[in-house]
């Protein structure tokens, strides 16, 4: 049931992918009501829960470190959602950075978040309440944004929260617990926990890469890019998130220019 | 001190915030231009592409256990796609190649 209902979730990601041209019926295989998304959410948010109290928990060790207590680290995981941005975070509170040195930067750690805050408005119905648009500006994190902006069609943000609910409770109780019980752990289980949220990137994109050449070439590109650009003299002392932003506005747009997606217009989108 | 890392918390929290959602609350229309709406559509697998390699084969102690974590990781991505399933088995990827390495 569950493996069932993954695939047809890849196969609408696919439709997707080739903009809706072939579509076939994801009323099937996507809930028509809000109570059936928020549950569809809380099931597809279950697999980033685990992820996230894997990460976090490396987090958490790393905020004991620098000194933070179980309850600041709470409210550090709980307030920020972003596995780079709190590590950077740390290392800002750890040298005892001023104001000005921290916003500029979390706005540069952070600045992919606006790129899919971008994309993401085009997700919502301009006629949604105002109020929505705050909310899931709280729930673009990569991970949920990757499945809020796999969907068919327009966002229901429920889905988002549902997803967000579950996946925070995994990374500030993952944080929490890291902070409390992070040394007990032995080295080779934290580094095994290291690899899960790339494991979790890896099965966002590499379904529609498959089912999409145009996609999956682009997916290669961007890691050959990605792995030269750590090589070069030139662009290696980057930081990985600024890194994330220069090869993300320089390869989308190329691919932009290469194949533009067709416009669907409002109504089709409507029915979907 | 302790006063400090909750006005650095607030700072940071509210910097992040305002990021994510400045564009949701002033992008209120559909994009009409083709080449944006094009570019917002690649930027997911851009983004998660270049955040995945090489960081995945050098986020553990050893090059070739996160090697073998990617390459399970494509593979089982290949045939499933569950997150979770993805996820745990490059876990157990490195977990495994750790005994051995």
């Amino acid at each position: 049931m569950e493996k069932n209902s993954l695939i047809d979730q890849n196969n609408a990601n696919s439709e997707k992918n080739t903009l809706n041209k072939e579509k076939k019926t994801p009323e099937h295989t996507y809930p028509a009501t809000r109570k059936g998304w928020i549950l569809r959410g809380l099931r597809d948010g279950f697999p980033i829960c685990m992820g996230y109290f894997a990460v976090a928990f490396a987090l958490g060790i790393e905020a004991k470190r620098v000194g933070l207590t179980a309850f600041q680290s709470f409210l550090m995981s709980t307030g920020m959602v972003a596995s780079a941005g709190e590590f950077a975070a740390l290392l800002l509170i750890a040298s005892q950075a001023g104001a000005i040195e921290m916003i500029t930067t979390c706005i540069i750690v952070n600045l992919r978040y606006f790129l899919m805050s971008c994309s993401l408005s085009q997700k919502l119905r301009s006629t949604i309440p105002t109020v929505h648009r705050f909310g899931v500006a709280y729930c673009i994190t990569d991970e949920i944004f990757g499945l809020s902006s796999a969907v068919p069609g327009y966002l229901e943000p429920f889905y988002s929260y549902a997803i967000t609910l579950i996946s925070v409770a995994g990374w500030s109780g993952g944080t929490v617990m890291g902070v409390l019980v992070g040394s007990i752990l032995p080295a080779t289980a934290v580094n095994a926990l290291s690899v899960s949220l790339y494991g979790m990137f890896l099965a966002i994109i590499i379904p529609p890469a498959r089912d999409n050449h145009f996609i999956g070439g682009l997916v290669a590109v961007s890691m050959a890019v990605s792995w030269v650009f750590g090589l070069l003299p030139l662009t290696a002392g980057i930081s990985s998130g600024f890194k994330v932003i220069i090869l993300t506005i320089l390869l989308a747009g190329a691919a932009a220019v290469l194949k533009p997606i067709d416009m669907p217009d409002e109504e089709s989108a409507e029915n979907l | 001190m302790n006063n400090n890392i909750y006005i650095s918390l607030l700072i940071m929290c509210g910097t992040v915030y305002l990021i994510r959602l400045l564009p949701l609350l002033f992008l209120r229309k559909p994009i009409t231009n083709r080449f944006v709406r094009s570019f917002l559509f690649y930027v997911p697998y851009v983004t998660l592409a270049v955040m995945t390699f090489p960081a995945i084969v050098t986020a553990t102690d050893n090059i070739w256990s996160g090697a073998a974590a990617l390459a399970v990781g494509l593979i089982m991505a290949w045939i499933n796609g569950d997150l979770f399933v993805v996820a745990i088995s490059c876990c157990v990827t490195v977990f495994l190649t750790g005994l051995i390495l």
